[in-house]
Order: C-alpha cells, then sequence, then structure tokens
C-alpha cells in the first residue's frame, strides 16, 4: 500500500490506496470514526459520486466494522467504520445512510439480517434476506456461527406498506411468477389498471454465498463468484479474481487481461440479444424473439467451441484465465461478429420503424434522469437515463483504455431508450471484440499467485452487461478469504422500477421490468 | 418496413438440425419423443418451471429449448403458468430455504401424474450451497424426484433428454 496523492478533498487521515496490480480501477481504502463516516457519505451525495454498496464485517478478534464502498472521480473509495466488539442489537451501530441514499435502505437491511449490526436513525426496520426461515437473532456472518446450522422453515408475514383510497386493490404476484424468471414477490396496488405503487420483496434466492466464501480455498473462490449471476458469470468471476489479484500482489500476463475483456464483451452481447428478443416479444411481436433467441444460440455455440463453455463459466480464474483463443478459432469469431452485426443492424431497422412496437415502448416505464440520478442508477439503465458512467470508459482496467472504450447513451429513460442503447451497445462491443482479437498480446494466459501474503485488501470493480459489480474481499494468512462481500447493480436497479412503473398499467409491468431486467440470485446472494 | 420484414423472415433459414442424440436424428427423437408424450398424456405435456434458489444459468439454458434450433413448443411441450395446469414441475436450484414453503405449495397444487425433474447440479445434489444456512436441499429431501439431469447448467439437449426419461418412466 503506498501513501495517496489525490483525491483529498474528503480530507480522510490514514487514506492508502491500494497497490494496482492487473491495472485494476484505483480504490482507496480509509478507516473512520461516525463523524468522518457521515461526512464522506455527505460529500458524496453533495456531488462527489455515488455510493456503490454496504456490507458488514466480524473479525477473528470479534471486532466488527461496517464498510461503504463509494464510486468517486478518482476510483473507488472504501470506508471502513469500527463499530466495537459487541453489537448492540438495536440501538446505535452506525450512522444510517439511506437518508442521503434512498437506495442504501435495502443494504442496511441486509447488513443486520447478516451481522446484527443496526443502522442508527434508519426508517425501515423490516428484516430483508431474513424471511422468518431462520432465528430472528442469528446472524450468519458472525464468527460464532459455522454458517452451516440447520434449520426448518417457518415463513413470516411481511408488512407491506399499504395504500388506501376508494377503489384502490392489491394484486399479489410471486414468490414463483408466470414464466421462466427467477423468483420475488411484486405487490402492485392498483386504480383499475393503473398502478398507484409498487413493492418488490426480494431475498428468496438467498443462498449464503458470503459466509460460502469463508469455507472456500481462496483460489476456488471464482467458482462461487462464477455462480452468483449465471447470466454476469464472467462479470463476477473477474471482479472476484481482480480483488483476490490486488489482495494477493498477482500480476497477471497482459494477454490473460485482453482474454478477460473478451470474454466480457462476450457475455454482454449474448445478453442483449436474449432481451432484444424478449423485449419485442413481451410487446407482441414474436418475429423478434424467433430472430434474437436464434442469433443468442448461435453466439452461445461459438463460446462453447472456443472456451469450452455456453455461458463461460470458469473461465476467468484467479490468475488469469482457463482458456486461450486458439488461433484457428480467431477467423470464425471475426466471421460471426461480422453477421451478427448484420444480422442486428436489420433487426433494429424493423424495431425501429414498426408503428406497434415503438407505440409500446415509447413514454412507458419512464426513469427521468434527475430521478435516475437521485436513485444511484447504475450501469445500463443509468445511460439509457442521461447517465454517464460505465467503468470501462471511467476507470477501465486494461485493455479498455487501450482500445478507446467509448460510451453509449440516451436521455430519454423509457423501454424505448432501453432498448435502444441495448442496440447501440451490440455495436461498440462487438467494435471491441474486434479490436481486442487485433491488440492482443501474445504470451501466457495466467500465473500462478503467491498465497503466501500478509493480511490485506482487495476489490475488483468490473461493468457487466447490467452495470457496475464489485467484489471486496479482505484475506488473512495464507491469503484465506477473512471476507468477500460480492455486490450486483441491481440492488440500486430494483428500487428505480418501483419508480418506474408508478402511472403505467398493470399490463405493461412485464415489458418495464423485462427493460431493466435486474438479477435476483445475484442480489439475494 | 413490411418489406425489411418479409425479407427478413424469407431470408432466414429455418436452423432445423439434427438432435445430438446418441442413436438417431433430431426428426426421428422429436417424433418419437411427441409420440412419447402422446402415450402418456394424450395430449400436450405441461411444465411448471420453479427456481428454488438457481444462479438463474439453467433459467437460461430452459429459455433456450424455446428458441428454434430446439422448438419445444414444436413437441407439443409448453411452459405454463400456474401449476394448477402442468403434468411436470421442472425445478432448478438447491432449494434455498426462503423457496422451501413456494416449491412445497407448486407442488400440492400440481395434478397426477405430477412428475418431479430436478435440474441442474444444484437441485441434483445441492451443489456447492449445500451444507448452507441458507439452503435445505437436494431437491429430493422435499419432493419425489423422477428424474435428475446433471450438469451447470444442463445444457438444452440434456434438458431435453431428461424430460423424456421421465415420461417415459412414467409411462413405463
Amino acid at each position: 500500500m503506498t501513501p495517496l496523492m489525490g483525491i483529498d478533498a474528503f480530507h480522510l487521515p490514514g487514506l492508502t490506496r491500494l497497490a494496482n496490480s492487473g491495472e485494476a480501477p484505483a480504490t482507496f481504502v480509509a478507516q473512520v470514526d461516525g463523524d468522518a463516516w457521515v461526512r464522506v457519505a455527505a460529500a458524496v451525495a453533495e456531488g462527489a459520486g455515488r455510493l456503490v454498496t454496504i456490507w458488514g464485517a466480524e473479525d477473528d478478534s470479534g471486532t466488527f466494522t461496517v464498510c461503504a464502498a463509494y464510486a468517486v472521480d478518482d476510483g473507488l473509495l472504501w470506508v471502513r467504520l469500527p463499530v466495537g466488539e459487541r453489537p448492540s442489537g438495536g440501538a446505535r451501530d452506525y450512522p444510517d445512510l439511506s437518508a442521503l441514499f434512498p437506495y442504501a435502505a435495502r443494504m442496511q437491511r441486509a447488513v443486520h439480517d447478516l451481522t446484527g449490526l443496526r443502522a442508527h436513525g434508519a426508517a425501515d426496520t423490516r428484516p430483508w434476506l431474513n424471511h422468518g426461515n431462520w432465528p430472528a437473532d442469528y446472524f450468519p456472518l458472525r464468527k460464532s456461527t459455522t454458517g452451516q446450522e440447520r434449520f426448518e422453515s417457518r415463513e413470516a408475514d411481511y408488512a407491506f406498506t399499504r395504500v388506501a383510497g376508494d377503489g384502490v386493490h392489491e394484486i399479489a404476484v410471486g414468490p414463483i411468477h408466470a414464466g421462466i424468471i427467477e423468483p420475488g414477490h411484486f405487490r402492485f396496488s392498483v386504480v383499475g389498471e393503473k398502478v398507484l405503487r409498487l413493492e418488490e420483496r426480494l431475498g428468496y434466492t438467498h443462498r449464503g454465498i458470503e459466509r460460502l466464501f469463508e469455507r472456500t480455498p481462496s483460489l476456488a473462490g471464482h467458482r462461487v463468484a462464477g455462480r452468483i449471476a449465471g447470466d454476469s458469470t464472467v462479470a463476477f468471476a473477474w471482479a472476484y479474481c481482480m480483488a483476490l489479484e490486488q489482495a494477493l500482489g498477482t500480476t497477471i500476463p497482459s494477454r490473460a487481461q485482453w482474454l478477460r475483456a473478451l470474454l466480457l464483451e462476450r457475455e454482454r452481447i449474448a445478453n442483449h440479444l436474449g432481451d432484444l428478443g424478449a423485449l419485442g416479444n413481451d410487446a407482441g411481436f414474436a418475429v423478434g424473439l424467433a430472430q434474437f433467441a436464434r442469433m443468442k444460440e448461435d453466439w452461445l455455440r461459438l463460446n462453447e467451441r472456443v472456451f469450452g463453455h455456453r455461458y463461460l463459466f470458469d473461465a476467468i480464474e484467479p490468475g488469469g484465465v482457463a482458456r486461450d483463443l486458439a488461433d484457428d478459432k480467431v477467423g470464425a469469431m471475426l466471421m460471426q461478429c461480422d453477421r451478427i452485426e448484420r444480422e442486428v443492424r436489420s433487426m433494429r431497422r424493423i424495431y425501429d420503424d414498426h408503428a406497434g412496437l415503438q407505440d409500446r415502448f415509447a413514454r412507458t416505464g419512464l426513469l427521468t434522469p434527475a430521478m435516475a440520478a437521485r436513485l444511484g442508477v447504475c450501469g445500463l439503465a443509468a445511460r439509457a437515463s442521461g447517465g454517464a458512467m460505465d467503468l470501462r470508459v471511467d476507470h477501465g482496467p486494461a485493455p479498455y483504455r487501450e482500445i478507446g472504450a467509448r460510451r453509449s447513451g440516451d436521455e430519454r429513460g423509457d423501454v424505448a431508450a432501453r432498448v435502444a442503447l441495448r442496440f447501440m451497445e451490440i455495436d461498440e462491443s462487438l467494435r471491441q471484440i474486434r479490436a481486442i482479437i487485433a491488440g492482443m498480446p501474445g504470451g501466457s494466459i495466467a500465473v500462478q499467485p503467491d498465497l503466501r501474503r500478509a493480511p490485506s485488501y482487495g476489490a475488483g470493480w468490473i461493468e457487466g452487461w447490467r452495470g457496475d459489480v464489485l467484489v471486496a474481499l479482505e484475506t488473512g494468512e495464507d491469503g484465506a478469504l477473512a471476507r468477500c462481500h460480492c455486490h450486483d447493480p441491481s440492488w440500486q436497479n430494483w428500487p428505480a422500477i418501483e419508480v418506474a412503473i408508478i402511472g403505467n398499467i398493470v399490463a405493461d409491468f412485464p415489458l418495464i421490468n423485462k427493460s431493466f431486467n435486474l438479477c435476483y440470485a445475484g442480489h439475494d446472494l | 418496413m413490411t418489406w425489411q420484414l418479409l425479407k427478413r423472415i424469407a431470408g432466414t433459414r429455418a436452423p432445423a438440425e439434427p438432435l445430438p442424440q446418441a442413436d438417431d436424428d433430431w426428426r426421428t427423437e422429436s417424433q418419437r419423443l411427441h409420440q412419447a408424450i402422446l402415450d402418456v398424456l394424450g395430449r400436450a405435456l405441461c411444465i411448471r418451471q420453479i427456481d428454488a434458489g438457481s444462479c438463474n444459468g439453467c433459467e437460461l439454458e430452459i429459455h433456450a429449448l424455446n428458441n428454434p434450433y430446439y422448438n419445444i413448443e414444436g413437441l407439443g411441450i409448453r411452459f405454463v403458468a400456474s401449476p394448477r395446469h402442468a403434468d411436470m414441475l421442472l425445478v432448478t436450484g438447491p432449494l434455498a430455504l426462503n423457496m422451501r414453503e413456494a416449491v412445497r405449495l407448486a407442488y400440492e397444487a400440481t395434478p397426477e401424474p405430477k412428475l418431479v425433474v430436478a435440474a441442474g447440479e444444484c437441485a441434483c445434489t445441492g451443489g456447492m450451497f449445500r451444507d448452507s444456512y441458507a439452503v435445505c436441499g437436494p431437491l429430493a429431501d422435499l419432493l419425489p424426484v423422477d428424474v435428475h439431469i446433471p450438469g451447470c447448467p444442463p445444457s438444452p439437449v440434456e434438458l431435453l433428454r431428461g424430460i423424456l426419461t421421465a415420461l417415459r418412466g412414467a409411462a413405463g
């Protein structure tokens, strides 16, 4: 760790910059007290950046810490607030952030369910991940637990917010939805067809992943990270490996870095192709689904041929990548890029000119730029609402700087904008894939990380197809994982759907929901 | 626009292809599959898919069954919204504790023959999550499972094979 020059606007004593191996975005770590915790949050809220995530941890000596990560101009700011040895179990463990960042409310509820740490002054203290299926005083991230206890399922009632008034009624949907979709519960309060309010309840797919990391060897952690969310396996595996490599001081070969970006862009395109088909279908345009589903299948098959897995599971591992891009596969990949580009452009003309589709897309599920900023919306959804954030451009690891990653954007904030953005991003990602292949350095594709390191911190921050995923970890003796926190952009974007649906009709919900296509598993962990 | 659309539809080859099955080609297999379904049920097979804590990888492959390559609806197999309309539950994930009650209720609501297929490593064994406090799988601990389809995630062809195996067992 080197002393910091820069980002001193926050006036944080003891701020250190984590060693920048593997060209990760700059990460700054600072130990703070309660006052500085609030001061940093306020400065960020005033315009210097946005809150990425909050998490809690207990170390081996029984001391608890609550952490927050902020996206700031210079990179990632990770503040750590020690809160003593014995969480009070309800009173004043750490100052609330949800008054400044409304989307912090659920994160703080999750922190409580996992560690018992309570945000002092938070308005909403309902459980979030604990659905009553384990005891209210069982906190899986505490060192006194094994994380392998067995509990009977005792589903508890949940206090949804009620909307009163003449003719208001509720529609309850889920956790099992009417389709091949992940589980979650949506409670609509409607008048006639119009939605007055939507309240989401998530946590159904909680698998205890953060605790699982603590009993997983760090060199096998990429397999867990890669199964946080199947559609973002590359993003999470890369973020995990980047974090671990930073903590261990591992520098990966340049070729591995470029191959990781190639994998990430292939993952992005696969998801965008799937979504564009599904969005057409949700607006009654079945041809769109058939066409894009076929393109996506072709795309996945080439993944399997080249990298050995249709969704690229376990393609990225600590120290590099598992499989090289063989010279004789390059031609096939480039040819496929040309074909998909042609076909997608032709489909775009059809989508753009189709009055029926545009009628369903335009002005539906509106998320204004001001609201998106207020809600801390990130990733694709933010860029469709006038937001500018794209880690590939802002803090891009190699090779994004070298290939000149470009930002796509739209101001409209409706379903049409989120459709248009996917078209634009496919275009840009195809360009990036070609540039990566053209500029790919030679050499080895992996090194063996050295675990004999002093305990350290690491952060991996990657622009996945949905938005920025973050893995922040602490290593103990011999590189073992002491704590590994994973963040999916859906934490920010789920609350945004509650806003985007207001005033729309119930029948447009599937379309609006699909236009965000958020993650349940990555959120629930 | 209409012209482009027609051109697009007319110009796209139908990507029907041989099913990479052990013995026969796709056409033959699909015919036999169809016949097997008719023998068992006398009508189309209706599947209710349930995600019981999956990472969504299995769902992506189940979605792929609907693409023009696998064209599962063309075989008379349909995914339905309600378990009351389903002949088969196709369940993924390690059975998250928070999904246990929902899965149980869905099973109770499903009419006979109540076929249950566990799809993917997590549903079959609990996978890497099996010892977690938040998981109560594998699925067979809660429901009588007819067929296990391994894989992380299982490919669309493996999913088809598993569905067919469950049907043959039921016909057996």
